[in-house]
């Protein structure tokens, strides 16, 4: 990157240590970060939009509606999540491909499990064999997401349906006196008002999520655990122009600051905005 | 084979007695929800004894956060920061690295195990977590319980022991029961991060791991697996709410233990 990097064994340590972090290898480490963010960024969106739906299912007055929710809520609950992690990353690759099977290839008899194997037809592969590498690479990043989006789903589910029966049944009241029906009170009131309430478990569950992106690794995402694990094992003189011992350890030492300072950050952040919100509200919060 | 056979063979696999070679054909049911059994052996051995030495550490900590000496109380509670505020997976890698290294240098060298090492991590991470809940309760003891034992002359040490502490475990019970189960469910995470498995020892998420991968068909492996936490979590429901009720005993009213569970680290 650097001009004087032409020959990095004659260079002193500050000099070496620039030219070293920044070859091509070190670049796909620091892009590794924001992939973590980008996770982060669609993720926590998604997870709302599906825990919105998990606490709205299983307040519904529909019965099997309603034992969906608190199905899907208390399942992912009880369980470990990275099981769910390492589940659904083969579970949803093969739904996707069997419907696609059925789509595409209707006349195809032979069954689908075979012995050990898992055999759809090739029009239904996911994605395609030809397709290029980056393909594979984006398809895989995107099953994680709907993964991470699914579990994180299931506890803002939990969170919201908590927020949901919290506000309080005055303001309810007052809506259905107003002449307000069932849907009316629920859109401009309860969703208006469960945020404060909401919020807590809220924050609680983004440095939870923060905290699981590391799991990507286990999703097969060239992530910052799988470059730091890469670019630390020692190197050999013969392979690279940057030989060192093992440093892995100093490699996840950085991931572990990183994850401190992102910790700290959001911390901050999320008081801020807690304060802001509470503005007006009657809870001890917005009174202090 | 019969099932029952299978069960002799694989029962204690994870710890190394019986069958060598684990079912590589014609995988049955019997096979999966056997061995994956036997693989909770070590959940249960992490989590119990990273729960048991993990409350004192918890305990200590909590009272240095609390004490007026301020580096202590500072010290505590940068440890209580960093195990917080960090991956428990990233702790885990960092800490076999360490460990590693320790044994390259020929300090100490059987704490790159799983066994020892990630038992060490599991310690610290719980102390941690549990520390900041004690810490939580240790606040909220009622004053006039303190001022009361002062008026009996009762201070030091038997103070502690016999007011504070009874009062301090009571209110941090069921934040310390969804730690417990919490803690539970972070032991799979142990062989999926630097520790090795040692003879494919491993515990129930890496049996079941091992046959979703085998059999390409994670809808039974995995459900098993769910089923056998959802029930060790009933099981550690049940005895923290036996301790609940004892906790509570003088009270003429058992407050019900309300366990919240869920969140990974």
């Amino acid at each position: 990157m650097f001009s004087f990097c032409t020959d990095p064994s004659l260079l002193e340590t500050n000099r070496w240590l620039a030219c070293y972090l920044t070859t091509p290898k070190h670049m796909s480490l620091w892009y590794s970060f924001g992939t973590v963010l980008l996770l982060l960024a669609i993720t926590a969106p998604t997870a709302l939009v599906f825990g919105f739906g998990g606490a709205t299912a299983a307040r519904s007055r529909f019965l099997p509606l309603r034992w969906l929710g608190k199905g899907y809520i208390s399942v992912v609950r009880g369980v470990p999540e990275i099981a769910f992690f390492l589940f659904f990353v083969i579970a949803l690759d093969q739904g996707f491909e069997y419907i696609r099977h059925l789509l595409f290839c209707p006349d195809w008899n032979e069954p689908i499990r075979q012995g050990n194997d898992f055999l759809v037809c090739p029009e239904a592969k996911l994605p395609l064999s030809t397709a290029p590498q980056w393909i594979h690479e984006v398809y895989g990043f995107l099953t994680a997401i709907f993964t991470f989006a699914i579990v994180f789903g299931a506890f803002s589910a939990n969170v919201l349906y908590g927020a949901m029966r919290a506000v309080p049944k005055g303001q309810i009241e007052t809506a259905e006196a107003y002449g307000m029906d069932r849907r009316q009170t629920f859109w401009r009131i309860t969703v208006r008002q469960m945020w404060v309430y909401a919020l807590p478990g809220l924050s609680n569950l983004w440095m939870v999520l923060i905290k699981s992106t590391p799991l990507l690794f286990l999703l097969g995402v060239e992530d910052i655990v799988y470059w730091a694990r890469e670019l630390g094992g020692s190197k050999n003189p013969r392979f690279t122009d940057y030989p060192h011992g093992d440093w892995r350890l100093e490699y996840f030492l950085g991931l572990l600051i990183f994850y401190l300072l992102f910790t700290r950050l959001s911390e901050w952040v999320l008081r801020r905005i807690t304060a802001r919100l509470s503005k007006g509200q009657a809870t001890l919060g917005a009174m202090s | 084979m019969s099932c029952l056979e299978t069960i002799q063979d694989y029962a204690l696999r994870s710890i190394g007695i019986g069958e060598r070679l684990l079912p590589k054909e014609n995988i049955t049911l019997c096979e999966q929800a056997t061995l994956i059994g036997s693989g909770l052996i070590w959940n249960v051995y992490f989590a119990v004894l990273a729960l048991i030495i993990g409350f004192f550490i918890a305990v200590t900590v909590a009272l240095g956060k609390n004490s007026r000496n301020a580096l202590l109380s500072r010290i505590c509670d940068v440890f209580i920061l960093i195990f917080r505020g960090s991956p428990l997976f990233i702790q885990f890698f960092l800490a076999y690295f360490i460990f590693l290294r320790l044994k390259q240098m020929g300090v100490v060298t059987w704490l790159t195990s799983a066994q020892a090492g990630a038992l060490v991590v599991l310690v610290l991470n719980t102390a941690a977590y549990s520390a900041e809940i004690f810490y939580g309760a240790l606040r909220s003891v009622p004053k006039g319980d303190i001022e009361a034992a002062d008026a009996y002359g009762i201070t030091g040490v038997p103070r502690f022991r016999r007011i504070i502490l009874p009062s301090m475990l009571r209110l941090a019970w069921p934040g310390y029961t969804n730690e417990a189960i919490f803690l539970f469910q972070a032991t799979t995470l142990v062989f999926f991060t630097g520790f090795p498995t040692w003879r494919q020892q491993g515990d129930a998420l890496y049996y079941a791991n091992y046959f979703a991968i085998k059999t390409f068909n994670p809808f039974v492996p995995y459900p098993i697996l769910a089923l056998y936490f959802i029930l060790l979590s009933l099981v550690i429901i049940g005895l923290f709410g036996l301790a609940n009720a004892r906790l509570n005993k003088h009270l003429p009213q058992t407050p019900r233990l309300k366990v919240r569970p869920r969140i990974l680290r």
